[in-house]
């Protein structure tokens, strides 16, 4: 069986103790959550959190039919079954020893697109924004300098397309009285 | 109105008669306001007792069990029957009290975390933290715990929220917009079911714990399309044993003519089953050639352990008949032929030249009993004999811990049962060990004066673990024995004010069980019964169910089809 990374968008009610429920969860039934990000979607009383899990293609089936029953849980979006869009953010801290490298450091810095936040005499903080990818390629040409500190952020992700009515039907958020 | 008596209103409202419960000093606020209700309110002496009492009131009604307590350990010792509802998808709404709101989170006096707790072990909890969430709560918790897949659910309310005055609504809409079950199957799911059985020269249908609120069309369903049945420790009940179809239990203590019939079938009907390990065995040679139609509520059961070739999700009354409409009676008469004599050959069988068995004190148990009867069980050996010498004749009477196995939930399951039904026959078969683990509840059936017989099969000691010492461990018996220590069970049961008898040999088992049925009172009978009884047949744990130990089960002077040579029992 082989194992593969699924994103899955988790559109939760936003009340205390959700991401816990979640969480134990992945726990008891032995998945494997390689990054989880939570924030407020732009529906009140809604959050959209995502999951970044990886497991054979039954795992995951499960892990998406066992969200799917926690009552909090609105819907569950499997982003491998459509195409997506993903970004995480990653704060970064190098240690600049000369100016020459300083040079160098900003120029590796501008053609990542990444951006200055923090700027002290002997380093400095890069916040970048992109695919997993990218974030891999950014801490590989900054290790020869010395990093300092990193944190990432974990994948957020959105379909792409509006015009998928399979997800667009799954995500829709309901307020119906039952 | 304050907090509390909104709760008992809103439980009014939900038509609860009975309660199950123990008070304390979180909760007492609540028990207060009941004081003044019509509901009735069951004191039991301990508050898994309670739990387990309102899940048997739920298994042998279908109406939601209410089990309420105090915080922390009040709380804490309702976790095993939450569990045990859980695992058996029983619906049950625990009401407890916590500390005051202040006061939570600072390790106040008997606080305990139980909304964090029960997450795993509950459908849904709640920890209420304003008290005009109250009536919508309430509500909230009924509808989940009886509608979809039941199971139970938690409302863990502070004490302050009790005495507050209520300023709010009472008549609200429930909003669960993550919450939707599926309760109509699937029509074109429902037709691939039908084209796969007509197709089928072998089929089988496996019936579980799901199907005992639709035993009517299940009956319904077989009576047209004469398939060969089996029923699931869970399922018993749900399905008559005098129909011919009927082939007994699955699995690793199942009947030879069901777990041959599912090695050699050709298609599986799966009836709100949900693949346990005890009932497939090894699963790579779990009817590997087999069709799987897996009927459903719950989505997430599909293929989860074993995969689903037709899935119908959906609730078994609507899918049964609508199932039966596309078909026939099925042309399997050479499958039946088969399957009949598989039955025929291996009937329930058992050695008596030794001092009293267990299993003929259970078979004298079912012929002087009614139909109409309820079996609670405790855990063990004794389980499942009864499972298969005391299988019940109708629908939710047979109540048992299946998925957790909780050794303690037999007799507080018989309070719960007796209560809910009655007149009605109830048996507690519980042994010398499990019986122990709830025996405060001989309290409650004194005071109620409920009419149950409470069987002990006495061998002295923990029966399944010295079985499988025996088989897979050189006989080298650790910590098994009880006989050395276990009271007198008929001074004990005296005691409490029950009448108990300590019974030796068959003629007394006979004449007490007699006596004790038509008595229509509590009665506690201790049978005595031989240490080495074992259970067979066996598939030991991970092997295929077709790989059985047939033990005393072997039909006279036949050894062909033993697959394991079995240890003949000292």
């Amino acid at each position: 069986m082989s194992i593969e990374k699924h994103v899955l968008s988790v559109t939760v009610r936003d009340k205390p103790g959700v991401l816990v429920r979640i969480a134990s969860l992945f726990a008891r039934r032995g998945f494997n959550i390689e990054s989880l990000s939570v924030a407020k979607s732009n529906v009140p009383g809604y959050s959209k959190t995502t999951f970044v899990v990886s497991g054979a293609e039954k795992t995951i089936e499960q892990v998406e039919k066992q969200l799917q029953k926690l009552i909090d849980v609105i819907t569950v979006v499997d982003h491998s079954e459509a195409k997506y869009v993903d970004r995480e953010l990653m704060l970064l801290k190098v240690t600049i020893n000369s100016s020459e490298e300083r040079t160098e450091i900003r120029q590796i810095a501008s053609d990542f697109r990444a951006r200055i936040v923090d700027v002290h005499r002997n380093a400095l903080v890069f916040e970048v924004t992109g695919d997993e990818g990218k974030m891999e390629a950014f801490i590989e040409q900054m290790q020869p300098f010395g990093i300092v500190e990193l944190i990432r952020t974990g994948r957020v992700a959105l379909t792409r397309s509006a015009a998928d009515p399979k997800i667009i039907r799954k995500a829709k958020i309901t307020t119906k009285a039952v | 109105m304050t907090g509390a008596e909104v709760i008992i209103k809103a439980l009014e409202r939900e038509g609860v008669d009975t309660i199950f419960g123990m008070t304390g000093g979180a909760i007492m606020v609540v028990y207060d306001a009941m004081y003044d209700s019509d509901i009735k309110h069951i004191l039991m002496r301990h508050e898994q007792g309670a739990a387990h009492a309102a899940d048997a009131y739920y298994r042998t009604t279908g109406k939601v069990g209410v089990a309420l307590a105090t915080s922390g350990p009040g709380a804490t010792n309702l976790i095993t029957g939450l569990a045990n509802a859980m695992m058996d998808s029983s619906a049950m709404v625990a009401i407890t009290g916590n500390v005051p709101s202040g006061l939570i989170g600072t390790d106040a006096f008997q606080e305990s975390d139980i909304y964090g707790i029960t997450g795993p072990v509950t459908k849904h909890n709640y920890l209420v933290r304003d008290v005009n969430d109250l009536p919508r709560v309430i509500k909230e918790a009924f509808h989940i715990a009886s509608t979809g897949r039941p199971g139970p659910v938690l409302i863990d309310i502070p004490k302050d929220l009790q005495i507050e005055e209520f300023t709010g609504d009472f008549d609200v809409e429930i909003d669960l917009p993550g919450y939707k079950p599926t309760i109509k199957g699937h029509a074109g799911q429902i037709k691939k079911a039908a084209e796969a059985l007509k197709n089928s020269k072998e089929p089988i249908m496996i019936v579980g714990g799901g199907s005992q609120s639709a035993a009517d069309e299940l009956l319904a369903f077989v009576d047209k399309v004469d398939i060969p049945v089996i029923t699931t420790l869970m399922g018993i009940g749900a399905f008559p044993t005098a129909k011919e179809q009927w082939l007994g239990m699955p699995g690793m203590h199942g009947t030879v003519s069901a777990n041959k019939a599912i090695s050699n079938c050709d298609l599986i009907l799966a009836s709100g089953i949900r693949f346990d390990d005890r009932v497939t065995g090894k699963i790579s040679t779990f009817a590997p050639e087999a069709t799987i139609i897996h009927m459903d509520i719950d989505p997430a059961e599909i293929s989860k352990l074993v995969k689903a070739h037709v899935p119908v999700v959906g609730d078994l009354k609507n899918i049964l008949p609508r199932l039966a409409e596309h078909l026939e009676r099925l042309d399997i008469d050479d499958w039946r032929q088969q399957v009949a004599q598989w039955k025929a050959k291996y009937p329930e069988r058992y050695e008596t030249e030794k001092p009293l068995v267990s299993q003929e004190v259970i078979e004298m148990l079912r012929k002087e009993t009614t139909d109409d009867c309820i079996v609670t069980t405790e855990v063990g050996q004794h389980q499942m004999f009864a499972a298969r010498l005391f299988p019940t004749e109708k629908p939710r009477t047979f109540v048992t811990s299946g998925g957790l196995g909780t050794m303690g939930f037999g007799l507080p399951a018989a309070v719960g049962a007796s209560l809910a039904n009655p007149g009605t026959q109830v048996v507690c078969i519980a042994g010398d060990g499990s019986v122990q683990m709830n025996i405060q509840e001989l309290a409650t059936i004194y005071k109620h004066q409920l009419p149950i017989i409470i069987a002990i099969i006495n061998n002295g000691c923990l029966g399944m673990v010295r079985q499988w010492q025996e088989m897979f461990f050189s006989e080298r018996y650790a910590e098994i024995y009880l006989a050395d220590s276990n009271p007198d069970f008929a001074k004990l049961a005296e005691a409490y004010g029950i009448e108990g008898h300590n019974i030796h040999d068959r003629a007394s088992a006979k004449t007490a069980i007699e006596k004790a049925a038509k008595s229509n009172k509590p009665v506690l009978l201790n049978f005595f019964v031989y240490e080495a009884e074992n259970v067979f047949p066996m598939v030991p744990a991970g092997a295929g169910v077709g790989d059985m130990i047939i033990g005393d089960q072997m039909p006279e002077g036949d050894y062909d089809d033993v697959i394991y040579e079995a240890e003949v029992v000292k």
